[in-house]
């Protein structure tokens, strides 16, 4: 029997966000799942019961009504202990979790005997995982929101602007954290039209930030920062120090500050100091996204704008909500693609498959069984870069046709010049003069072939075998002098008719040849245009 | 006409075919570079009808000859299909061959030709006849072999007898042994029969040399099969005492062998191993375990792709053989057009060893119009991949395969590939999940970027097409 799948309406404080919207109810259920929805789920996110209904659902009033008749729950905010209550025996929950800083939830989901996938465990190393990816997706809005809200705040254009009532500077903004959320916000605040600068401790990311219109700033500090699964490392005190220069100076410099670092488990790193805000300019924004995490500027105030020494200080903590309809859209599609993973046989039922890496990883409980954490991952994408790049050299090597440098090709056309002179050393030694003037104008020409042709652009291969072809009907003067020479006065015995036939055999071939050749090329030429 | 001013006559002829070459190097010149082309060969031709060795009895010969060569050539030119192109040269390479056979076997039975000379002269004049037919005839069977699989009449797969190389070195053993009675003997007869024996090896010969080549490698033998066409030429004008025939032949000859040698180097393989052919059997199964590509592909249907082409600012189409197959290049050009209104910036990566002659794509695209500036070499290219949104790979396959790459274990390890990849999407056009004409399968296949787009190329583009303009 297909199961069923319930969306109930979030309860946590602030969470406008709900976790299906109606057009993925129309997806879940072509996988043949049924899907109920708790009245008044969407609401905060302007999506109403009717749509809901009109997509296909079933709306019924009442969390205990839908978490009772729900197989399998799809949430966004990991339960409440109300809401662990109201969970099925061997029914499946799909939320952000946090099992590592949430152990007691665990334990409580555990004793429930249900199967827990956790959406932010997922292996997000796993190229295949990044449909399902939700920390992505809802970073991406946060990224993007935290460049409204400080654009909301600061009182000046982004774009610079030359109008006819003065020159306007465009704002610069810098963004502390080139993770998703910080990419979004580069691109946001760079589309805009602001300057923007980005920091990261790993130094890969360097090129992502320029690819989205940022200018990366390095700190002048040599260490590798990729802490693994895709998030930074704590970093050692002497970079540390090189890194709070570089804020500071940055504080001087920008209008707005955007900081998103995060390190895993723990209080968010403290980036900008009471002084660095001091120094900003008045009038310049700070948005804190790691203000939930105790906030990366030391005067953040968790959940509240600020206004210290002039600076505007915003430590949402609900950014993602904030724009409730878009995040809910990305969030329900990535649930959608985990159903699809889950739900291979698209028949309505759901295999919890512990060999597959990013099912394995999402799955913190299985029937009651804590499985949480995982094994260590097998692969990262970074240290594999090294070897892409040891490829391209070999890769460009090929394309150098003609310039001989290697020193060892040195002892090879030694060889071959070797070889050369005792080959024309025999000629010489045994041919007539009459052969060699021939072998010299021979020799020349396939040099002048090999001078002209070397040239050729690629593009032009097809006309010049072509024409090759037809020049080299040539051979029909060989023909042509064999049909009937004049008769010169020696008196031989010459078998006329079957020169003649092979003559004008040959001769009808070559012209097919010098005709159809020189016409099918002039055609091909004749197409190519700018 | 004296022997004088035919020779002059020759000399120009012969600054005009350079010409001609030089200046095919240059889409700008390339149409100017033809005309010298044929001034030069009719300059040649005049010069010797109405030169010292012709006389005047042969002209109708001649010219019923030209007339009847020179319409089924027209027509020939006129009717081919663009797609057809590769065997319309290998066709005519055969040719070449054929012509080169007669003209040999017509000179050895004419006592006119070698009657003043004598001793080593006549020795080398006898060798000059031997390797002039031998050229001729493996170029013939060698053309036709390539013409049979580039139209499909024979297999593409290539064709490995046992002990084959042990069959090479004996034919190799009979020529020569053939070319030694053949030089010792004093009878017309019996040195034709020495003739006709090693034209028979030759032929045979040249038909097992092609047919172990694989489909992969034709561009390589039809550019070498141009080469020697060449030298056939250049072997006749030896024979002739002919100098015009020997320069034209000897620059079609290196012109042909450099070509060869562009694709080689295109492949990444040593002209050697693709001439001893095979390939595409003895590497063709990828390395187990680790190599193998996992996953599953994602296939997409027309209207995704077509939104996510409008949807993109950088676009790279990659051609190769299938789209030949399938005539798609002008529902290509009607997408690239429509794409390039929206402001798109569409632009085509061709891959030096795509499809199946060198330039083959080039011809097909430039006959759907699209214009040769955004028609770019892979080194063009290739590293604006990672900028690119939608990188769209129509009937290709082993040129996009990232396993030239990174497993050395692959067949085609060290190739130069087009990075499709690396672009943000990647969409792949294929009839099946069949592997290309090196027997590798494709990792970009199950890139978690890449996705299939199953069916006819010509069918599926306009699916798109249709949902493009929706």
């Amino acid at each position: 029997m297909p199961l069923t799948i319930g969306v109930p309406k979030e309860t946590a404080d602030g969470e406008k966000r709900v976790a299906t919207v109606p057009e993925v109810v129309e997806k879940l259920k072509k996988l043949g799942f049924a899907v109920l929805v708790e009245a008044g789920a969407g609401e905060a996110a302007t999506v109403s019961d009717d749509a809901y209904r009109a997509a296909g659902a079933e709306v019924v009033d009442g969390a205990a009504a839908l978490w009772s008749a729900s197989d399998i729950i799809f949430k966004v905010r990991g339960p409440s202990l109300e809401e662990v209550a109201l969970l099925r025996e061997g029914s499946t929950l799909v939320s952000f979790i946090w099992p590592a800083q949430n152990p007691e939830l665990l334990q409580q989901l555990a004793d429930r005997k249900v199967t827990v996938l956790a959406i932010d465990a997922l292996p997000r190393m796993l190229s295949r995982a990044q449909k399902m990816d939700a920390l992505t997706s809802q970073a991406g809005v946060a990224g993007y929101r935290a460049v409204v809200e400080a654009a909301n705040a600061f009182d000046r254009f982004f774009n610079g602007q030359i109008t006819a009532a003065g020159k306007v500077q465009p704002a610069k903004v810098f963004i502390a954290g080139a993770g998703v959320a910080g990419l979004a916000a580069i691109g946001t605040a760079a589309s805009l039209g602001a300057i923007v600068r980005a920091n990261d401790t790993r130094a890969e990311v360097a090129d992502q930030v320029v690819s989205l219109g940022g200018e990366f700033v390095k700190v002048d500090y040599e260490e590798e920062g990729s802490g693994g699964g895709g998030y930074a490392k704590v970093m050692s005190e002497g970079f540390q120090q090189a890194q709070r220069a570089m804020y500071a100076k940055q504080a001087r410099e920008v209008d707005i500050i955007i900081t998103t670092a995060l390190i895993p488990g723990k209080p968010a790193p403290k980036l900008i100091t009471a002084e660095m805000v001091q120094s900003m300019k008045a009038g310049s924004v700070i948005v804190d996204m790691a203000a939930e995490q105790g906030g990366n500027c030391e005067l953040t105030e968790p959940g509240r704008v600020v206004v210290k020494h002039g600076v505007t200080i915003i430590g949402y903590t609900d950014l993602v909500s904030r724009l409730a309809k878009q995040s809910s859209t990305l969030y329900a599609t990535n649930l959608f693609r985990l159903s699809e993973e889950l739900c291979k046989t698209k028949d309505g039922l759901i295999d919890v498959n512990m060999d597959d890496e990013a099912i394995r990883g999402l799955t913190v409980i299985k029937e009651g069984e804590i499985t949480w954490p995982p094994p260590a991952p097998k692969v990262s994408a970074a240290p594999a870069k090294p070897a892409a790049a040891k490829a391209a050299p070999t890769a460009a090597k090929s394309h150098g046709h003609g310039g001989v440098s290697e020193p060892s090709s040195i002892k090879k056309a030694a060889v071959v010049f070797g070889v050369a002179a005792l080959f024309f050393g025999l000629i010489g030694a045994g041919a007539p003069p009459t052969f060699l003037a021939h072998f010299t104008v021979f020799v020349l020409a396939c040099f002048i072939g090999y001078m002209v042709v070397w040239n050729v652009k690629p593009a032009l291969h097809t006309p010049l075998m072509s024409v090759t072809n037809a020049i080299s009907s040539i051979i029909a003067i060989g023909a042509l002098v064999q049909i009937a020479p004049p008769v010169d006065g020696l008196n031989l015995d010459r078998p006329d008719g079957w020169i003649r036939v092979l003559a004008i055999l040959a001769m009808i071939l070559a012209t097919v040849n010098m005709f159809g050749g020189f016409a099918v090329t002039q055609r091909m030429l004749a197409m190519f245009r700018k | 006409m004296s022997q004088s001013l035919a020779t002059v006559s020759y000399i120009g002829a012969t600054i005009l075919f350079i010409l001609c070459l030089g200046g095919l190097s240059n889409q700008e010149t390339a149409r100017r570079g033809n005309l010298y082309g044929m001034v030069g060969m009719g300059i040649a031709v005049l010069a010797t009808v109405f030169g010292p060795q012709v006389s005047s009895s042969a002209y109708a010969w001649i010219i019923a000859a030209m007339l009847i060569g020179a319409n089924i050539g027209l027509y020939a030119a006129r009717t081919v299909q663009m797609t057809q192109m590769p065997e319309l040269v290998a066709l005519m390479h055969s040719m070449v061959g054929l012509a080169a056979m007669f003209v040999g076997f017509a000179n050895y039975i004419d006592p006119a030709a070698s009657a003043h000379l004598s001793g080593a002269e006549h020795s080398i004049h006898d060798v000059e006849i031997y390797v002039g037919i031998l050229i001729g005839a493996v170029t013939f069977s060698g053309s036709i072999v390539a013409f049979g699989k580039l139209s499909g009449k024979i297999s593409g797969n290539p064709l490995i007898l046992p002990a084959r190389q042990g069959l090479n070195l004996l034919g190799l053993l009979v020529v020569v042994f053939c070319g030694w009675l053949f030089l010792h003997t004093d009878s017309t007869s019996a040195g034709v029969m020495y003739l006709i024996v090693m034209t028979i090896v030759a032929l045979a010969f040249g038909v097992h040399m092609v047919m172990a080549i694989g489909g992969a490698d034709m561009p390589v033998v039809v550019s070498m099969l141009n080469s020697y066409s060449g030298w056939a030429a250049a072997a006749t004008g030896f024979m002739l005492s002919n100098d015009l025939l020997i320069v034209t032949g000897a620059l079609v000859g290196s012109s042909g062998a450099i070509l060869s040698y562009i694709m080689c180097a295109a492949m990444n393989r040593h002209f050697l191993s693709v001439i001893s052919g095979g390939f595409g059997t003895s590497g063709g199964t990828p390395a187990a375990g680790d190599g193998q590509p996992a996953g599953e592909v994602q296939p997409i249907l027309a209207q995704e792709t077509a939104e996510l082409l409008l949807d993109a600012k950088n676009v790279i189409i990659i051609p190769g053989y299938g789209m030949a197959v399938a005539q798609a290049q002008h529902t290509v050009y009607e997408i690239t057009r429509l794409l390039r209104d929206k402001g798109v910036n569409v632009r085509f990566g061709i891959h030096p060893v795509a499809g199946r002659m060198p330039g083959h794509m080039n011809v097909l695209l430039a006959e759907a119009k699209v214009p040769y500036d955004i028609v770019l070499e892979m080194d063009e290219l290739n590293e604006d991949f990672p900028k690119t949104d939608v990188a769209m790979v129509i009937g290709a396959n082993d040129i996009v395969n990232p396993g030239a790459q990174d497993d050395p274990n692959s067949p085609i390890a060290g190739m130069p590939v087009l990075e499709a990849w690396k672009a943000a999407t990647s969409i792949v056009m294929k009839r099946s999940m069949a592997s290309g004409y090196a027997g590798v399968d494709n990792p970009l296949f199950y890139k978690d970027n890449n996705r299939m787009l199953f069916g006819d190329a010509k069918k599926m583009l306009d699916e798109v097409l249709v949902a493009m303009k929706a």
